[in-house]
């Protein structure tokens, strides 16, 4: 441990180090912060409980400057994005069950939230988005399917995600969108990037 | 100008130095996966170190040229021919105008890297020319029939250039960010086994049978960003060497980081071959950096 709290720093190779922060919205601060203020790093990786920095040439200085930030700037700032959803994918009932409602009432419950990409990972243009109470958090199916469409709109424990292409998967499908998740032609690939807010709403 | 391809042998992709810096988009780095062998074969040839190579597995390419070029062929040692004459790995070489050139098996090794004269000009995607092969993210791979366009050549060849000395042994590792998730002694006994390269291994990692690391935590690793040489251990406690294209985040413990400067022969290791790790000091931060270059 190279730093003092609230960030763990754990050295990670000759060029790295993962800073432990404990949960995804601290991550999503630390690492927006840490872009914003120009850390000397190749990579600013967010994930669920930490935010890796990779191509560090000079780790004592990257723990000298994470020291000066603190979670109370936290603040998700970022573009707000609606995303349009055709609410008929095949796990609406099973969700519908675990929530204790009808299909109408997930719509409801799905499009009243306003999420936050915490992270990508899985693929590329794959965002984790944080926002969902809790108490709505559903299990992975058992076994995933072996072909999951792009644009498939799914929930996995506490998250919500939308397939940006065709893959295996096992997040339960609430619906599907024909919004343009990834582009590597775009100036920003990623139409879900960390720090990116989102809406869903009904097509 | 550019190069016809007549074969492509089981695997041949075009790769530069990769597309750093995408990792919090889910993007892997890719790039040549040997490094030092790809940066080499550039210098040979006269290129700048961002032009791109053919990166060409267990050989069996073969190009046709339209116009005259300088090749190079670098890392594992695939007899060269033009036009049926065998001519010398790891250095210049002149391809003339409607020449065939050809890579056979190399007798050790896996990759061998092929820079042209001009380097491989297809489009770049997300500022680079790799095919990342986790996402498939880049060109596709390089295929009969395709045509493979070249820039122009700006510089005379080096042909003096000469490989970094070889260094055997152990590959090197520091201690992971994850040590606290296995046994006291898991990394004496990673660095006191062999352990043998499985024929799964690819771009995205280095896969090893042989004596399982012991975690002593178990369910599941919060999902975290991973480097380049980190050795994941999933539950079946056979480790993995993170490559290339290994996916930007992961959700199992990493025991131990591969020194940067070792990474390269995780590229030539080839299925049933032994390996074996040693407990080195961390590696200085700026050389390392240079390593990645």
């Amino acid at each position: 441990m190279l730093g003092l709290m609230p960030v763990q720093l754990r050295p990670f190779g000759a060029t790295a180090a993962l800073a432990e922060v404990g949960d995804p919205a601290t991550a999503l601060a630390l690492a927006t912060w840490a872009r914003a203020s120009g850390v000397a790093a190749l990579e600013v990786v967010p994930a669920a409980e930490t935010v890796l920095f990779d191509g560090v040439t000079d780790l004592p200085a990257l723990a000298a400057a994470l020291r000066s930030w603190s979670p109370s700037d936290a603040r998700p700032d970022g573009d707000l994005v609606e995303v349009p959803v055709t609410y008929d994918g095949p796990d609406l009932a099973s969700v519908a069950q675990a929530w204790g409602t009808d299909v109408a009432g997930v719509v409801r419950r799905h499009t009243s939230v306003e999420y936050v990409a915490s992270f990508c990972g899985f693929a590329p243009g794959f965002a984790y988005l944080a926002g969902l109470p809790a108490e709505l958090a559903v299990p992975r199916l058992d076994s995933p399917r072996p072909r999951v469409p792009a644009g498939s709109v799914g929930l996995a424990g506490p998250w919500c995600g939308v397939y940006p292409s065709a893959s295996p998967g096992g997040w339960r499908l609430l619906g599907r969108t024909d919004a343009p998740l990834w582009d590597p032609d775009r100036e920003r690939p990623a139409l879900l990037a960390p720090g990116t807010r989102v809406r869903f709403v009904r097509a | 100008m550019s190069l016809h391809v007549l074969a492509a042998g089981p695997l041949t992709l075009v790769q530069d130095r990769g597309r750093p810096g995408l990792a919090h988009l889910g993007v892997p780095r890719a790039g040549a996966l040997d490094a030092p062998a790809a940066a080499l074969a550039n210098r040979l040839v006269g290129n700048d170190a961002d032009a791109a190579v053919l990166e060409v597995v267990l050989g069996g390419l073969e190009l046709y040229a339209e116009a005259a070029c300088w090749v190079a062929a670098t890392g594992a040692p695939a007899p060269l021919e033009i036009d049926g004459s065998a001519r010398g790995h790891g250095r210049a070489e002149r391809l003339a105008a409607g020449a065939t050139l050809r890579l056979g098996r190399p007798p050790t090794g896996v990759r061998t890297y092929l820079a042209v004269a001009g380097g491989i000009a297809v489009d770049p995607v997300l500022g680079s020319r790799s095919t990342d092969t986790l996402a498939w993210v880049g060109p596709p791979p390089v295929r009969p029939g395709v045509r493979l366009p070249l820039g122009r050549p700006h510089a005379v060849p080096r042909p003096l250039d000469t490989p970094p000395a070889y260094r055997p042994g152990p590959l090197r590792v520091t201690p992971g960010p994850r040590a606290d998730w296995f046994a006291s002694d898991a990394l004496d006994l990673l660095c006191g086994s062999t352990y043998v390269v499985e024929a799964d291994s690819n771009r995205v990692g280095l896969r090893l049978d042989g004596p399982a690391v012991t975690r002593i935590r178990s369910g599941e690793l919060p999902s975290e960003g991973m480097v380049l040489g980190a050795v994941q251990v999933p539950p079946s406690g056979r480790p993995v060497v993170f490559l290339a294209d290994h996916p930007p985040t992961g959700g199992y413990p990493v025991l131990a980081v591969v020194h940067p400067e070792d990474l390269w022969r995780c590229a030539q290791l080839r299925p049933g071959e032994r390996v074996r790790f040693s407990p080195a000091p961390p590696p200085d931060p700026a050389a390392a950096a240079a390593a990645r270059r």
